[in-house]
Formats: structure tokens, sequence, C-alpha cells
């Protein structure tokens, strides 16, 4: 079968995320309900949740979620995965078997320790030989595709309405601080399996409603720094972009949201504050090629977090709520009240404009 | 009045329901489109989140929603009447040409997006709160009243109002200091010919919300219009 990145068709979408900032777990049924009301918005070619806080016992070690074609290409990545890490723990992923969810991979995990030796060798830091790994098996075409790969959470994510990706994947067996969901409807590619959102790298998970008219540009720009973007699909570059501009250049959350949704130089001129105004035009000047353009609206999720934002024209929906210690994001406003009726303080942010929530007592 | 409990139906099961019903209570709704979709007549009140496009095609039907509406509420609408007793998500009033939409409170972005008019067919769209950024964007006709009640701070509209605005008018509570208009528009007091425009619609939303209209009605108003019969004349070729 061609993966998704050899094809490219010439995307409604829907998005839903959940975080409670008192870090207490909830279960993944939770978000799934959430996808329900705007099962219109998918169109059966791609669904997929992460979820934060899942791997509690097995928190100081990646957890990497592979897709094997095949068991030899198992086999040929473990002895690739054996010479860069401990394997503490390697373990199938548990599914149910479905008639909603057919063809599926080889869907594995295994919770890593990369080797000291190897770090030392290489002269890099943990969290960018993690990168590198990724990098290097999902682009030499071994035959497995890592579509997660942080500490304490994980991606799960199949070809299918997302409702029936949560049974599939017996999400409601597993507990998160946080979780984000996505319902795909692809317009540009065919919607193969490593293609369905949450796109993850490192603990970062991007879920995206949109479509954005830079993907070249912005792919150009990032391909330099060693990402290879291999499935043409626009969430993939977000994704690394935010890892670029987060991890490896250090902003902050506000400014890469800056970077990406960068406000109009219009606006820059008529802020009233001189020194957001020069810092906005900074960034603007220094990531030109990271400014995503066209209609977008995401989910960021991170250790101890998530972000939403949208396009700065705003061609997205997005709507937030919260009720205690939880704060609801989605598309609709019906997808916040499946998960809570009585959500209170909705609110639409603008074009642009970051919504950040972050666990209260930082990462336990 | 029949009442039709939503829970659990599908969007096109719901609308088959309502349309059966004609005067209808519907209560739990959880998203389902299309509601009141080119529905001719009757009443139609809603309890819960009724999901986007709701009355689209609306040809004379009268809906209430007794809370906030989603995105694309009253799409091309021709006829009839929307009141949300909330607030509305983006592009309220789409392409609407005809009929009303009367909203509480704040409105999302691209409230009144290509509204348009033709000879007794003219569309009113009243926002109670607030309005998003490129409200009246590629407004071609029809009226849009912002009152910007509780806007604790904020201005009446987001950025970009009437970008491509070349027909109808619109009417913001208030001087509109500080706000940038696009030189296609003029923005000024409106004249007792505007009020005349102005104060039937005032008091029908005053009216539909148990709110007291005077207050509304004391306070100046700007009238935003376009500044010529063809504003973008030479914009991308001679037109």
């Amino acid at each position: 079968m061609k993966r998704e990145g050899e094809v490219r068709i010439p995307s409604g979408c829907a998005i839903a995320a959940v975080i409670d900032r008192n870090g207490t777990p909830m279960p993944g049924s939770l978000i799934a309900g959430a996808m329900r009301p705007m099962h219109e918005r998918s169109n059966g070619l791609g669904g997929g949740f992460a979820g934060y806080g899942i791997y509690p016992e097995y928190r100081d070690f990646y957890a990497l979620h592979f897709f094997f074609t095949d068991r030899a290409s198992r086999k040929d990545c473990e002895v690739y995965l054996k010479e860069r890490f401990e394997i503490v723990k390697s373990e199938i992923i548990p599914t149910k078997k479905i008639p909603q969810v057919t063809d599926e991979p080889v869907i594995w995990r295994y919770f890593v320790d990369p080797l000291k030796s190897v770090l030392a060798a290489e002269q890099v830091d943990e969290r960018e030989f993690v990168v590198r790994t990724v990098m290097r098996i999902n682009t030499e075409n071994r035959g497995g595709y890592v579509f997660s790969s942080g500490k304490n959470m994980g991606a799960f994510k199949a070809v299918g309405y997302p409702e029936d990706i949560a049974e599939f994947y017996r999400l409601d067996e597993y507990a998160g601080y946080a979780w984000t969901a996505h319902g795909r409807y692809p317009t540009n590619t065919p919607g193969w399996w490593g293609g369905a959102h949450p796109f993850t790298l490192l603990d970062w998970s991007v879920v995206h409603n949109g479509e954005i008219s830079s993907y070249d540009a912005n792919r150009r720009w990032i391909e330099m720094f060693g990402y290879k973007c291999t499935l043409q699909t626009d969430t993939e570059v977000i994704t690394y972009i935010m890892d670029y501009l987060l991890r490896r250049q250090g902003l902050t959350l506000e400014e890469a949201a800056s970077v990406v949704a960068a406000p109009f130089w219009s606006s820059i001129e008529a802020e009233k504050d001189p020194e957001a105004a020069a810092k906005r035009k900074y960034l603007r000047t220094v990531f030109p090629s990271l400014l995503v353009t066209g209609p977008f609206s995401i989910v960021l999720g991170f250790d101890g977090g998530l972000m939403a934002l949208n396009d700065r024209l705003k061609l997205r929906s997005i709507v937030v709520g919260e009720r205690g210690s939880r704060v609801y994001i989605a598309s609709e406003e019906a997808a916040i009240r499946a998960m809570e009726p009585e959500a209170e303080h909705i609110r639409y942010p603008a074009g642009g404009e970051p919504v950040i929530v972050r666990l209260k007592g930082g990462l336990g | 009045m029949k009442t039709i409990c939503a829970k659990g139906r599908e969007s096109r099961e719901l609308n088959d329901a309502i349309r059966e019903a004609g005067d209808c209570l519907v209560t739990d709704c959880l998203g389902q489109r299309f509601l009141g979709a080119g529905l001719p007549g009757g009443h139609i009140e809603i309890g819960g989140v009724p999901g986007n496009a709701l009355g689209a095609y609306c040809n004379g039907a009268k809906i209430t929603v007794c809370g906030n509406a989603q995105d694309a509420v009253g799409d091309t609408m021709n006829d009839g009447e929307i009141v949300v007793c909330g607030c509305i998500g983006d592009a309220a009033g789409y392409a609407m040409r005809g009929g009303a939409i009367y909203v509480r409170d704040d409105a999302g972005y691209r409230a009144g997006i290509h509204m348009k008019e033709y000879k007794e067919k003219v569309p009113v769209l009243v926002i109670g709160g607030c309005a998003g950024s490129f409200l009246g964007e590629y407004q071609a006709g029809g009226v849009i009243v912002v009152l910007g009640q509780n806007g604790d701070g904020r201005p009446i509209v987001g950025e970009f109002p009437c970008t491509g605005m070349h027909g109808g008018r619109m009417y913001l509570r208030g001087t509109c200091e500080g706000i940038v208009f696009p030189p296609q528009v003029t923005a000024s007091p409106a004249t007792d010919e505007d009020r005349a425009i102005l104060a039937p619609l005032v008091k029908a939303y005053a009216e539909h919300f148990g709110i007291d209209e005077a207050d509304l009605l004391a306070s100046p108003y700007t009238v935003v219009k376009p500044d010529s019969r063809n504003p973008y004349k030479r914009m991308y070729v001679e037109n």
C-alpha cells in the first residue's frame, strides 16, 4: 500500500480537548463522548486522541508508539532501537476488534531509556536524541512508523471515525489529566493510519482543523533543521514548528503563537504598548517563514498543559468553557456540553489569541 | 405545542420530526445541524445547543434558541425570525437576504458576511453585545445593528469591520472612537432618517429580551455606509 505522503489529493475536521488543572485523571471515554455530536465534521478517514499522564508507572521513560507493516519490520526496527535505547518494556497496544476499524497494522509500544554511551557519542541532549531517532525511523522506510514519542503521554490514532477509534484503542481503560481529540475529513491526502491526528513529537501533540496554505514555505524552512515532513499533511509541519520554536529556540507559548499566527503589520503599528509592538515585529522578522497562513484551529498538547490557537483571520471555530478545575476546548459548544452539560464561561477566543491552560502545581 | 426530545437523535431525524410537528419545543439539543432549514412557517423553540447552520435558508419560520447558538446561523435565510437568547458563533446571517436575526449577547467573527437586499427584501441582524472582527464583511445590503451592551471595556466591534462593504448599512451604538474603518466606507453620526430605521429594530430587540429600550435609544449611534455606489472601482481592474 502506498503511504500517505506518496499520494496527494487536493479539510473540515473536528477537534476537542479537556484538561483538569488539579491533575485529576479523567478516563479517555470522556473525550470520546465529545466527538459524537461533531460526527458530521469527519468522514471516517481518520480519528485520534492524545492522553497526558496516562503512563504514571513508566513516567520516566519515553513511550514510543509504533505502526509496523508486519512482524518482520518490527524485528528490524527493534534491532535499531536496541542500538540506541534500553527497552524497559515492549508490548502490543491493546485493541478491541470492531467492524468499523479494519486493515490495522501491527500496533506496538516500547518504553525506552536512551543509552548513555550513545548519547555521549552523538553529543546531543536526550530529547534531541529521541527526535533524531524518530526522524530516522520514519524516513528510512523500514516498515515502522513512530506516531508517539513523549514521556507519560501517548497518541492513539487510526482510520475511522473518532468514536470508533476510542473503542478500538479501549481508551476507557486509560486515565489522563489532559486529552485531545480529532475527527478527520482529509481533503489533500487519502488517509493513512499515520496521517491521522494527533501528530506528535516528544510530548508535543497537535490536533488541527483547517487547511494551511503555507505548507511548502513552512516545510522548506523547518527541513533545514533536521525535521523531515514525510506525509504531505499540514499538521505534521505545525508539530515540528512547535518543537523547533518551543524546545530548540526556547520561545514561550505566547511567543510561538505570535510567530505562527503573527499579527498583521497594521495591527502591530496600531499597538499602543511600544514594547509589545517591538517584540511582535521582532518575531515576525526573525521567523517570517514560520507564519502559518490559511484556516486553522489547533490544540497543542504538552507536558502539563494545553494551548488552543486559531489562525489570525479566525477561519475556523474554537470554543472554550470551564467547570471547576476543568477546562474544555472544542470546535463546537455542543462538544463541550457533551463532556460537561453545566460548563460555564463559554467564550470564543479571537484569531491569533492563544488560550493556554496549565496544571496548577506544574508537573507532579 | 408539541415537545420533541432531541437526545440521541441524528440531525436528519430531528429535522424530520420538527417538520412534521409544526410548532414545537425541542429539548436537549446537542449539536444537531440545519435545524429549521428552509422552513416556511411555524415556531420552533430550542433548548440545549443547536448545531451549525441553524435556520439555513429559513423561509418564514420563527426560531427561538434559549441559550447560545453555534456557527452560520441563518445562512442564506430568506424570511422569518431567529432569536438567540445568548451568544452566537461565527458567520451569523451569512449571505442572508431577508428576515431578521436577534442576538441577545455577543456575536463571533464575520457576522453579517455578505448580507444582501433587493427591493422590499431587507434582512436585519441585531446584536445586543459586541461583535467579533470582520463584522459586515462584503456586506452588500441589509441592516446590521450592534448595541455593545456589557462590553466590559471591549470595543463594540473587533478588527477590520466592513471590509469589502459595498451596500446596506450598519449601526453601531456610540461614537466609535478608535475603531478603524476601511477607506471605502464612511462612518458618521446617525441622522433622523437613520434613527427612523433604527428605532423599531432596537424596540424589537428590547421586547424580545425584556430589556429597557429607552436607555438604548437615548445613546448616540454611528452609521456606516459604503461611500459611493462603486467604492472598489479600481481595486483589481476598472469596473
